[in-house]
């Protein structure tokens, strides 16, 4: 088995600010993390090698400092890690950079058969979901979304079975190795990695890769010059001006709270009441 | 398979980071743990970075060093409710570089000296807390960390763990801290765009103001007050003797509210957004309350050892230079094919006894009792002046003559001419001691 994790690293949304003034997002003095998803991924990743044995490949695109995240993936138990990076990169939407890593991943593979994918739901700074479904379909690999559980891997004939929360409940769902799952947070729980894992973290020869090492030939498809969304605005939204009221009632007797709360509501949607009574008749 | 250390080194604060750096570019196997999930996570400083400390540790930090602003003026309130007295000190000395004083962020700072550590050689492990030394016998061998297979083991242990040091009094190398040699301060950086803040304090980019406080807003209590200029934000906060907030009753909290709502301080901070709240102990218990530093195996530096100058608000250069000289007291050690014993280890205290470090320490050894008995430092005298300053500055026909008759007579009424002579000689006989 051998598990391909991709994972970013983000600004920890909880500190980030505004600025006051120019509206535009402040960046700095924020401290770096992994994309929190991304942790449920590579969890999951490493139970099925506790499981089955094997080899997890932790990736991501990003610039030097993102070395601090991949290191972190190595002391939770990854394999290995490789830090895709290039100033021909910058400033890439979720196409090219699903370009640059699925190149990247066909590089791994080279050496590797890769039978999964994993990536995070989304990220928590561009809350797109849209870069693994990208890797998936350049790569030609089944695709299993906000996946909650990997029940079975049947390696004979190469299949997977999985849990998927859907909108009304989960789906129990089989498909063909390679395959490429993102996975819903919430579902396992980050391991703490023993002492030999944080020195080995710390010394492992971390691999670098730049545009051409990735295998992207044409400087074109990646980066600025290969993204087709364009950012119009930003702008911070305007609070909602309307407060939340705390309606009492003269004993917490639900019946009362119920008839308090419809003439409140038909106060003020006076049309609404009238309505109600016409369709119950 | 456990592995084997010249020297392990227990936090990545200012204390630790400096030994770490200073031994590994050495030539030393270090290694260094902290518990925080990046260095400088967990650490509190106001703060301000005296340059000389880190300078002797590596020289052109200045070219890579995440550094707010370097001083130019100084101010020193004293505090009355709704007024204060104070000086100002500003110099275009202080714009020549090299700069003497800088504003940080220590989660900033301590990641960037970190990185240093890692360049030069030494091996850095986070989120790992140390539970406790490994012992053979008197000798300190290793650490034993939170992790699975998490013992290692060292020649030589340099504690830099920080005020409170657990890991010592597990050891029982020194006793619990007392309430009157811990001082606990609050702080808090408020955001404000660059511009603003350059205007209100009058200086230009990359120019910084700090001032200092004492009087009222300490609420009777030994302690002071702070208020720092960074590159887009404001650091203010309060700190007193953590015995004095236990029998007032009084939590820092309020303190720092109440500081807030100062005539004085308010307008400095309009219109700004609190970014970050934090709260920490300093150990000022001085010379007289510091625990032994080294024996068999282990040396202490920084917090952790008591290595802070209350007086002068100074702790980070103290916090680096002992773990510099404690580095390289082992370096020495190791050079000559010497074993870390306490009886060759003693070489530390000897070099700091040589050093600014202990001379400074030792000159003030007789503040904090000074203080502690004389709460009319911080209650009396900072409404007295406040109330001369007022008399001497108001124009209301009454001749100066008078005025200076009327404020004499203040303060001899409060006092007692005895208790000013006795207050003054006190004071005095503390600064000057040797
Ligand atoms: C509000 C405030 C303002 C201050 N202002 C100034 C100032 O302006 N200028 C100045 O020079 N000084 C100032 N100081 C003092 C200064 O912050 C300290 O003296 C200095 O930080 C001491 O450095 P240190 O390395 O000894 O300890 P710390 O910086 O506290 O570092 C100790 C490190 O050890 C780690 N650690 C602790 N226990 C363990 C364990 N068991 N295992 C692993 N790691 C552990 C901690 O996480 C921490 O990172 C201020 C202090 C405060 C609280």
């Amino acid at each position: 088995m051998h598990s391909v994790v991709c994972i970013k690293q983000v600004p920890d949304s909880a500190q980030i600010r505004v600025h006051p003034v120019t509206n535009t997002i402040m960046r700095q003095g924020v401290p770096a993390i992994i994309n929190p998803y991304d942790l449920f991924a590579l969890e999951e990743a490493l139970r099925l090698k506790d499981r089955f044995g094997g080899t997890v490949t932790v990736i991501t695109m990003g610039p030097p400092m993102a070395e601090v995240a991949l290191r972190k993936c190595l002391s939770f138990g990854a394999d290995d890690a490789i830090l895709v990076s290039d100033r021909a990169f910058a400033g890439a939407d979720t196409l090219a950079t699903s370009y640059a890593l699925a190149a990247a991943i066909g590089k791994i593979r080279e050496n590797m058969p890769v039978d999964l994918i994993f990536t995070g739901k989304q990220t928590i700074d561009g809350d797109t979901a849209q870069v693994g479904p990208g890797i998936a379909r350049r790569l030609d690999y089944q695709l299993l979304t906000y996946v909650s559980a990997i029940r079975e891997i049947d390696h004979e004939k190469r299949e997977i079975l999985v849990e998927r929360r859907a909108e009304g409940g989960v789906q129990v769902l089989k498909t063909k190795l390679p395959c490429l799952i993102t996975m819903l947070e919430g579902t396992n729980e980050m391991r703490y990695g023993d002492m030999d894992d944080m020195f080995r973290a710390a010394r492992h020869p971390l691999k670098q890769w730049d545009r051409l090492a990735a295998g992207i030939e044409d400087p074109n498809v990646v980066g600025l010059k290969g993204s087709p969304t364009v950012v119009g605005k930003v702008f911070a939204p305007k609070p909602r001006s309307q407060r939340a009221e705390i309606i009492e009632t003269v004993d917490n007797d639900p019946k009362n709270l119920v008839v308090t709360l419809l003439a409140k509501v038909f106060t003020q949607h006076p049309k609404l009441e009238r309505e109600i009574e016409r369709l119950a008749k | 398979m456990a592995e084997k250390f010249d020297l392990i080194v227990v936090g990545a604060g200012m204390a630790g980071n400096a030994a770490a750096y200073t031994a590994a570019k050495a030539g030393l196997k270090v290694l260094q743990i902290e518990r925080g999930e990046y260095p400088g996570s967990k650490n509190v400083q106001g703060a301000i970075l005296y340059a000389d400390a880190i300078e002797k540790i590596i020289p052109d930090f200045r070219e890579s060093a995440p550094l707010e602003r370097h001083l130019i003026e100084q101010r020193v309130w004293v505090l009355d409710d709704d007024s204060y007295v104070g000086s100002n000190y500003r110099s275009e000395e202080f714009n020549r570089e090299p700069y003497n004083r800088y504003t940080i962020i220590r989660a900033q700072f301590d990641r960037w000296f970190s990185e240093q550590v890692t360049k030069a050689g030494g091996l850095v492990i986070c989120e790992t807390t140390v539970q406790q030394l490994l012992m053979d016998g008197q000798r300190v061998v290793g650490v034993r960390t939170d992790r699975k297979n998490g013992d290692v083991f060292a020649d030589c242990v340099i504690l830099a763990d920080g005020v409170n040091s657990l890991l010592a009094k597990r050891a029982g190398f020194h006793e619990e801290l007392k309430p009157k040699d811990i001082a606990l301060a609050v702080k808090e950086i408020h955001f404000l765009p660059q511009e603003t803040i350059e205007a209100r304090f009058n200086i230009g980019e990359d120019e910084g103001v700090v001032i200092e406080m004492a009087g009222k807003v300490t609420a009777g209590m030994m302690g002071t007050a702070f208020l720092y200029t960074n590159k887009e934000s404001i650091t203010l906060g309060i700190g007193c003797m953590l015995s004095d907030f236990k029998n007032q009753k009084i939590t820092p909290y309020q303190l720092l509210e109440q500081m807030k709502e100062h005539p004085a301080i308010k307008p400095l901070l309009a219109g700004s957004e609190m970014k970050e709240y934090a709260a920490h102990l300093i150990p000022e218990g001085g010379y007289n309350a510091m625990p032994p530093v080294y024996g068999d195996g282990w040396m202490i530096a920084g917090d952790a050892g008591m290595f802070v100058n209350g007086i002068h608000r100074e702790g980070s250069n103290l916090a680096m230079t002992t773990g510099q000289i404690a580095a390289q007291t082992l370096i020495d050690l190791k050079t000559a094919g010497k074993e870390c014993s306490a009886k060759n280890l003693k070489n530390y205290r000897e070099r700091l006894d040589q050093s600014f470090v202990m001379k400074d320490l030792k000159k003030y050894r007789h503040m904090p009792e000074v203080f502690h008995k004389n709460s009319q430092f911080f209650t009396t005298y900072p409404e007295l002046l406040n109330r001369a300053a007022h008399t001497m500055v108001k124009v209301d026909g009454i001749d100066k003559k008078s005025k200076e008759r009327e404020i004499r007579g203040s303060f001899v009424q409060a006092r007692s001419l005895f208790g000013l002579l006795g207050d003054a000689f006190k004071l005095w006989r503390a600064f000057q001691a040797r």
